[in-house]
C-alpha cells in the first residue's frame, strides 16, 4: 500500500506552482474559506484568551474576550511552580523522548531508507513487504500487546518503555527509502568505490548531506508523533515523575474533575499553551519541509 | 502493485559486489532490529495469549480459539465496533470534502493570501490530540465554554455537545478539527504535481475552471485521496484519546465500551483479562486492515 504516494512525495524540490496564466482573485472564495480558518483557529484563539483568566474569570467571563484581572504572569508562575514544579519535570521529560525518540527514528529510518533504495541484498523484498504491511497496522492495536510484552520483560514504568517503540516509524523507512532513490545518484556511489572509499565513509561524506531535506522531513513527522505521544505513556507510566507533558496535563485535568476536586483548570489551559507553544514553532520555522510535498504520515495516535 | 524503488544494480562478480551488498544490509539491520522488538515480537505474542484464558479461579488456561469466539459474540465489542463504524461513515467524508474543497481553493491560485490559509489550516495538526481535545471540551463545557455563552444568547439550550445523542457529533468535529489541515495538504501536494503544460494545453482548448477542475484535478488528487482515505480508515478505527479525554472532563459520560480501544484498554487495565484484551486488539486490526486494504483496493483499481 501507499504506493502511489511515490509520486507526490519524492518531488521535495518542488514542482512550482502553474503559471499559465494569473487567475484573479476572487472574494467570494475567500470569504468563503475564511470561515474555515476561522474554524481552524478558533480554538487556539479561546485558549490564548483562556490563558489570561484565573479560576473565576474563567466560569464568568465570556471565551472570546478578556476576564476581569489580567492573570497570565501568575498563570504562568504557578504553572511552574505547582504540585512542587511537577509540570517542569515533564517538559524535560518530553524532550528528552523526543531527542531519543525521535531522533533515534530518524536515524534508523535514514540508514535503512538508504540502504533498501541503494543496495541489493538477500531478502530486500520480504523487508519491503514486511514494512509497508507495517503501515497498515494500527498503532494502537499495537500498544496492548506492546504493554503485555513489556511488562514481562520489566520495562514498564521506565522511560524506555516509551523511547523503544518511538524509535520505529516504518512510514519514515519508506518515506527515506522513496526519497534517496531520486536525491541519491548511484552512479556517484560506484565512482566513490572506484576509489576506494568504505561504503560507511561515502555515506557519511556524501550521501548524508544529500539526504538532508528528507531528514528534515522524517525527523519533523517523528517530533510531532513523539511530542503528541499520549496512549502509550497512558498504559506504560504510572509514575509522574516519568510522565510527558500530554499524560501530566491529562492528570491535572482529571484531578480537577474529579469527586472532591481542586479545581485547577486554568493551571490545565496555560499548561496546555504551553505544550503546543514548542511544536507550533518548530512547523512554523520548517514550513518549507512540510509544505513542498512529503504531508503524509504515520501520525494520527 | 507498482515497483519498487530502484535499487543500484551491482556488476556481477567480484569480492566488491559481496562487499556492498553485506554494507546494503547493514544498513537496514538496526532498524530492523528495533523492528522486531517493537512489532513482530508484541504482535506474536499477543496472539500467543490470546489462545488462553485468565480466570481468578484456576489460574491461566489454554484454550484455542475461544477467544475468538467469544469476541464475536460479544454485544460490548460490537457495540464499540458499530460505533467507530458509524463514526467512519459520517466524519471522514465530511473531513475528506472540506479538505479537498480547501486543497483546490488554494490551488485554484484565486484565493486572497494563500499563504496564510495554508498556515492557518495547517496549524491544528501540530497540536497535541490531548490538547485539542481538551480545548474543545472545555469550549463545549456549559460553565466554562462557550456553549454556555451561546445558550445564553439564543435563550435556549442550541446546542448540547455533551447530550448523549449529540456526543458522537461532537467527537466527530474535534477530529474533523485536527485533520482537516493535514488531509488538505497530502491533496494539495498532488495537485502541485500535475505538469503546467496540462492546463496550458486545457486552456488553450478552451476549458473553464469547471471543467479542469472535473478531468484534470480530480483524477490528479484520486491516488492521494485513497491514501487519506485509508489513514482516517485506521485512524477511526483506533478512536480512543478524545473520548477519553472527555471522559475526563465529565465523568460517566463515555462508556467503558465506547470504542474498541477503550475497551481493550478497560480490559488489560481494570479489568485483568489480558487474553481477551489481546484478542480484541487482533480482531480490531484485522478488520482495520482488511478495510484499508479493501479501499485500497478499490481505489486502484478504477485508476486503470
Amino acid at each position: 500500500m501507499a504506493l502511489t504516494l511515490t509520486r507526490s512525495s519524492s518531488r521535495l524540490r518542488g514542482s512550482s506552482a502553474y503559471s499559465y496564466s494569473r487567475p484573479r482573485r476572487s472574494i467570494t472564495l475567500t470569504v468563503l474559506l475564511g470561515f474555515l480558518l476561522i474554524y481552524s483557529v478558533l480554538p487556539l484563539t479561546w485558549l490564548l484568551f483562556g490563558i489570561t483568566k484565573d479560576q473565576p474569570d474563567l466560569i464568568s467571563s465570556f471565551g472570546l474576550w478578556f476576564g476581569e484581572d489580567f492573570s497570565l504572569f501568575d498563570n504562568l508562575a504557578e504553572v511552574f511552580t505547582y504540585d512542587g514544579g511537577i509540570f517542569t519535570r515533564w517538559f524535560l521529560n518530553t524532550i528528552v523522548y523526543v531527542v531519543v525518540g525521535a531522533g533515534g527514528a530518524t536515524l534508523l529510518a535514514t540508514a535503512g531508507g538508504y540502504g533498501l533504495a541503494k543496495f541489493r541484498f538477500r531478502g530486500r523484498n520480504a523487508v519491503f513487504a514486511v514494512v509497508l504491511g507495517a503501515i497498515a497496522v494500527p498503532g494502537t492495536a499495537l500498544a496492548v500487546p506492546t504493554f503485555l510484552l513489556f511488562s514481562q520483560l520489566g520495562l514498564t514504568n521506565t522511560m524506555w518503555a516509551i523511547i523503544l517503540p518511538s524509535l520505529v516509524s516504518p512510514f519514515g523507512l519508506y518515506l527515506m527509502w522513496v526519497f534517496a532513490a531520486e536525491a541519491v545518484p548511484t552512479e556517484l556511489l560506484e565512482a566513490a568505490r572506484v576509489d576506494g572509499a568504505s561504503e560507511l565513509r561515502t555515506f557519511f561524506t556524501i550521501s548524508l548531506r544529500l539526504l538532508v531535506p528528507g531528514i528534515v522531513t522524517v525527523a519533523l513527522f517523528a517530533i510531532v508523533a513523539t511530542w503528541n505521544n499520549y496512549f502509550l505513556p497512558l498504559i506504560m507510566l504510572n509514575d509522574p515523575n516519568l510522565f510527558p507533558l500530554t499524560l501530566g496535563l491529562y492528570r491535572w485535568l482529571a484531578d480537577a474533575s474529579g469527586v472532591g476536586a481542586q479545581p485547577v483548570f486554568h493551571l490545565v489551559i496555560t499548561g496546555a499553551f504551553l505544550t503546543i507553544v514548542p511544536i507550533v514553532i518548530t512547523f512554523l520555522v520548517l514550513q518549507r519541509y512540510w509544505q513542498s510535498g512529503l504531508s503524509a504520515g504515520s501520525v494520527k495516535q | 502493485m507498482s515497483a519498487l524503488p530502484p535499487a543500484t544494480r551491482p556488476r556481477p562478480g567480484g569480492r566488491l559486489t559481496a562487499r556492498v551488498s553485506r554494507a546494503g544490509a547493514g544498513f537496514v539491520t538496526p532498524f530492523l532490529i528495533a523492528f522486531a522488538l517493537v512489532f513482530i515480537a508484541p504482535l506474536a505474542y499477543s496472539l500467543y495469549l490470546s489462545l488462553f484464558r485468565n480466570q481468578l479461579v484456576g489460574g491461566t488456561q489454554f484454550v484455542g480459539l475461544d477467544n475468538y469466539a467469544a469476541v464475536f459474540v460479544d454485544p460490548k465489542f460490537w457495540d464499540g465496533a458499530l460505533r467507530v463504524m458509524l463514526f467512519l461513515a459520517v466524519q471522514v467524508p465530511i473531513m475528506l470534502a472540506i479538505a479537498l474543497v480547501a486543497a483546490l481553493a488554494i490551488d485554484s491560485g484565486r484565493l486572497h493570501g494563500r499563504r496564510l490559509f495554508r498556515i492557518g489550516l495547517f496549524l491544528p495538526y501540530a497540536v497535541p490530540g490531548v490538547v485539542a481535545a481538551m480545548m474543545w471540551g472545555f469550549m463545549y463545557s456549559d460553565r466554562i465554554g462557550l456553549t454556555g455563552s451561546l445558550n445564553d444568547l439564543a435563550g435556549f439550550d442550541l446546542l448540547a455537545p455533551y447530550a448523549k445523542h449529540w456526543l458522537l457529533v461532537s467527537i466527530g468535529n474535534i477530529v474533523t478539527w485536527e485533520f482537516v489541515g493535514y488531509n488538505m495538504l497530502i491533496l494539495y501536494s498532488a495537485l502541485k504535481n500535475v505538469p503546467t503544460e496540462t492546463y496550458e494545453a486545457a486552456a488553450i482548448d478552451g476549458a473553464d475552471q469547471f471543467r479542469i477542475v472535473r478531468h484534470i484535478k480530480l483524477p490528479a488528487v484520486r491516488g492521494a485521496l485513497v491514501i487519506a482515505t485509508v489513514f482516517s480508515i485506521i485512524g477511526s478505527f483506533q478512536l480512543f484519546n478524545e473520548p477519553q479525554i472527555l471522559k475526563g472532563l465529565v465523568p460517566n459520560l463515555i462508556s467503558t465500551s465506547y470504542t474498541p480501544n477503550i475497551y481493550a484498554y478497560t480490559l488489560s487495565f481494570q479489568g485483568n483479562q489480558v487474553s481477551y484484551a489481546a484478542t480484541v486488539a487482533i480482531v480490531m486490526g484485522v478488520i482495520t486492515a482488511g478495510i484499508a486494504y479493501l479501499v485500497q483496493l478499490r481505489g486502484m483499481r478504477r485508476d486503470s
